[in-house]
This record gives C-alpha cells, structure tokens and sequence, in this order.
C-alpha cells in the first residue's frame, strides 16, 4: 500500500513539475464544446438537449489527450521495469497510473463540466446528475485508458491506436453517463443510468488493472 | 542462491540464449562476458524477471523464482543500460521510490555515491556521468539480494568507480550476489565469469 501510495505521489509531483499537461486537456474540452454553439447555432433549446452528449463526448476525447504518456515516458526511460521489480504487482502499478490519471485528468474535467454545462443552457435540474455521472464516468474512462495504454505501449503508432481501441470499449460508459443527465431533463430519474455506471465501474475496478497489468508484462518483454 | 538451469531466451525472432547453466552462491558474483548481441542484457532481464524463458528454469533457494513476480522483483535490484532517471525530478526525489521499495536510507544512499550537495537539484541539470551515479545509488537504497547490473561504470569517473566498488564489498560482505554485464574492468574480487555467444 505503501508503495502504490508512492507511484501516486510521485505521478501528480511529475505532473505538478509539467503543469502544462493538465491545462492543455482543460483548455481542448473547453474549446471543443465551445464549437458546439458554433457549428449548430446558439438556439437555447436545442442545445440544452444535446448538451450533455456534448459534454460527455468532449470529456470523452479530452481524457484521452495524456493517455500515450501515462506508461510511455516511463517505458522509454527505464522507469518502467523499475516500478515492476517493487515488489507491486503489475496490476497495482496500473492501479496506481490508472488512479493517478484521474486526479489530473478526470478531476479537473469534473470541475469544468459544470461551467461548461450551464453555459449551453443545460436544464439546471440536470446539472448535479451530470456531475454525479461523471464521478464514476471518468473513474471507468481512466481504468480504461491505463489498460488501453498499456495494451499498445512499445507499438508503432501507439498513440493512433489508442483511440481506436479505448473509444468502443467506452461506448457502454458513453451511453448510461449521457443518459443520466437526459433522463431528468425529460422528467424521468436517472437512477437506472446511474445504477448502470456504478456496475460498470465494479466490474472495471479489478478487471482492467488485471488486463493492463498483463499488458504491461508482455511490453517490457 | 540464484541458480539457472538449461535457461534459453529469444530477443525478438532471434535465439540469443541457450542451455545456459550457472549458480551464485550467497555472497557470490558472477560477471556475463561476450561480445556485443551475445545476449547478456537479455539474461539479465531473464534473471530480474521481465523477459520470460523460453525454456528452463531459474531457482531461487532450490524453488521457481519466476512463479511469483512480485515477490522475485523485491529480491533484487536491476540497474539497466538506462538510467530511469525523470529529468523533472529533484535527485533526491527520483531516488525516494527506490528507497521505499528496498527499506533502505535516502540520505546515505546519496551520500554513499557522493550526490549529496546534489539532492535537491533537478536531474535534468545533471551530467550523464551523475545520473548513472544516481541510478546506482538505487543499490546502495536496496537491502535486496541480488544485484542485476548492466555496464555499471560506463561513464564513471575513477574516483566514483572506486565507490561503487566500496558499496559492492559491502554488498557481499552481507552475503549479497552480484550478475554483471560489463566490457570494462569492474573494481570486483575473485568474480566468476560466465562466457556468453
């Protein structure tokens, strides 16, 4: 416990060191959103009801920017093998990035999300299911992420890959965090969608270290 | 004791190593000697754990070493041909990890490969020459075992070369084993040579 504690210390004072990473994301999700009002005009009803796709979807393509990073620094420099000898096993060290990639990434998204939400007009009674949606949304997107960036580390072109490979396997966690937010919009509860998140973030919490840590074995082979 | 028994690997396509057999005792060291490709970075990562035989078996005390990788990865200490150094880091701070992970002292371990003045300097402002000194003070950090060391000294001077050779005496006073892949002369007494390639 003491040494996943200490990869995840040591990742958010390498990303304190590199403040920029973390705004980069923040500002591609604030302007990716902002050019929704662009592209299909600023009548307020019709972008209440697309705005949580809106977000979630930006959110989505924003957590993957630093994902090619998050082992592939350390897989470069070394560092890697050194944090497999620990004495961790493989599926805690991806826990600990996985965990780590939340507090800088997936965090400040959260934080963002409302602001962004209320600027497209989003039907206030909505917002603090969006933002509960997004709790477990971006918790599953950075368990999913880690393993997708273990899984094509030392691949050529890694970082086109990931996409493709993360994106459909976050479909499911797509669909139930922008209908949360939709549901109450309409009147309806968002219990189920949000049921529905939180199983899927109990199914990923053990599957995807385990994955990613058999990723990140066959890698430094 | 660190044994290999019949020990083949593959390095991509290529079969670098095959029926490889040695043992080090307790206190032992073994230097891997042979010409570049031969494969002894590759039994090096063999031996830490991070490659996969292809055929037999590595013993660790008469049992499979291999079977449990975790725990095998806090028996030793791996200082590869990288220096796993994070340029954004203070010196200090790059070796904290590795002081946690082997119970050992961060202040003597820097003390002991003389980076001390340089604690809290961040490792980008460090010469190749001091951030190899500080990817070996990870071993003097490390109450582990066994060493794994790949071209230790490259790009050390005489004096550092001497300090390091202080930390492996101590290591093997303790009853601690030393593999070691090197061209050049390593400040090691009665070492066992194992001929690869």
């Amino acid at each position: 416990m003491t040494l996943f504690l200490a990869i995840l210390g040591r990742e958010l004072r390498l990303a304190l060191r590199h403040g920029g990473d973390t705004v980069a994301v923040l500002l591609f999700f604030v302007v990716a959103v902002m050019l929704f009002p662009l592209a299909i005009g600023p009548e307020p009803k019709m972008l209440g009801t697309v705005a949580p796709g809106i977000v979630w979807v930006c959110a989505l393509l924003a957590a993957l920017l630093p994902l090619d990073r998050l082992f592939g620094a350390d897989f470069e420099d070394g560092s890697l093998d050194l944090l497999l000898l620990s004495g961790l096993p493989a599926f805690a060290v991806v826990g600990a990035k996985a965990l780590a990639h939340w507090v800088v990434t997936g965090l400040p998204l959260l934080l963002a999300a409302g602001p962004l939400a209320i600027m497209l007009r989003m039907p206030t009674v909505a917002l603090p299911v969006l933002l509960a949606s997004l709790v477990p949304g971006t918790l599953m997107l950075s368990l999913l992420g880690a393993t997708g960036a273990a899984v094509v580390l030392g691949a050529r072109r890694g970082g086109v890959l990931l996409p493709l490979l993360v994106l459909p396997l976050a479909v499911p966690v797509l669909i139930f965090g922008a209908g949360a937010p939709a549901a109450v919009a309409l009147g309806q509860s968002a219990r189920p969608e949000l049921l529905l998140l939180g199983a899927l973030l109990a199914g990923g919490l053990p599957l995807c270290p385990i994955a990613g840590g058999a990723a990140l074995r066959a890698a430094v082979e | 004791m660190l044994q290999a028994e019949q020990v083949a690997a593959f390095r991509g396509e290529r079969l670098v190593l095959r029926d490889v057999d040695f043992s080090v005792p307790a206190g032992g060291t073994m230097l891997l000697v042979g010409p570049n490709g031969s494969g002894k970075s590759t039994l090096l990562r063999l031996l830490a754990g991070l490659l996969r035989p292809a055929a037999g078996r590595v013993l660790w005390d008469g049992e499979d070493a291999l079977a449990d990788l975790a725990t095998h990865g806090a028996r030793l200490v791996y200082v590869g041909h990288q220096d796993a150094v994070k340029p954004g880091l203070t010196a200090a701070e790059n070796l904290k990890f590795a002081a946690l992970a082997g119970g050992g002292d961060l202040a003597a371990g820097l003390a002991a490969l003389d980076l001390a003045h340089l604690a809290d300097l961040p490792a980008r402002m460090l010469s190749a020459g001091q951030k190899r000194r500080l990817a070996l003070a990870r071993l003097a950090v490390s109450t582990a075992a066994l060493w794994l060391l790949d071209e230790p000294t490259l790009g050390l001077d005489t004096a550092s070369v001497a300090r390091f050779g202080g930390l492996l005496a101590r290591h093997r006073a303790r009853g601690g084993m030393v593999v070691a892949a090197t061209h050049l002369p390593l400040p090691l007494a009665d070492a066992a040579e194992l001929r690869l390639g």
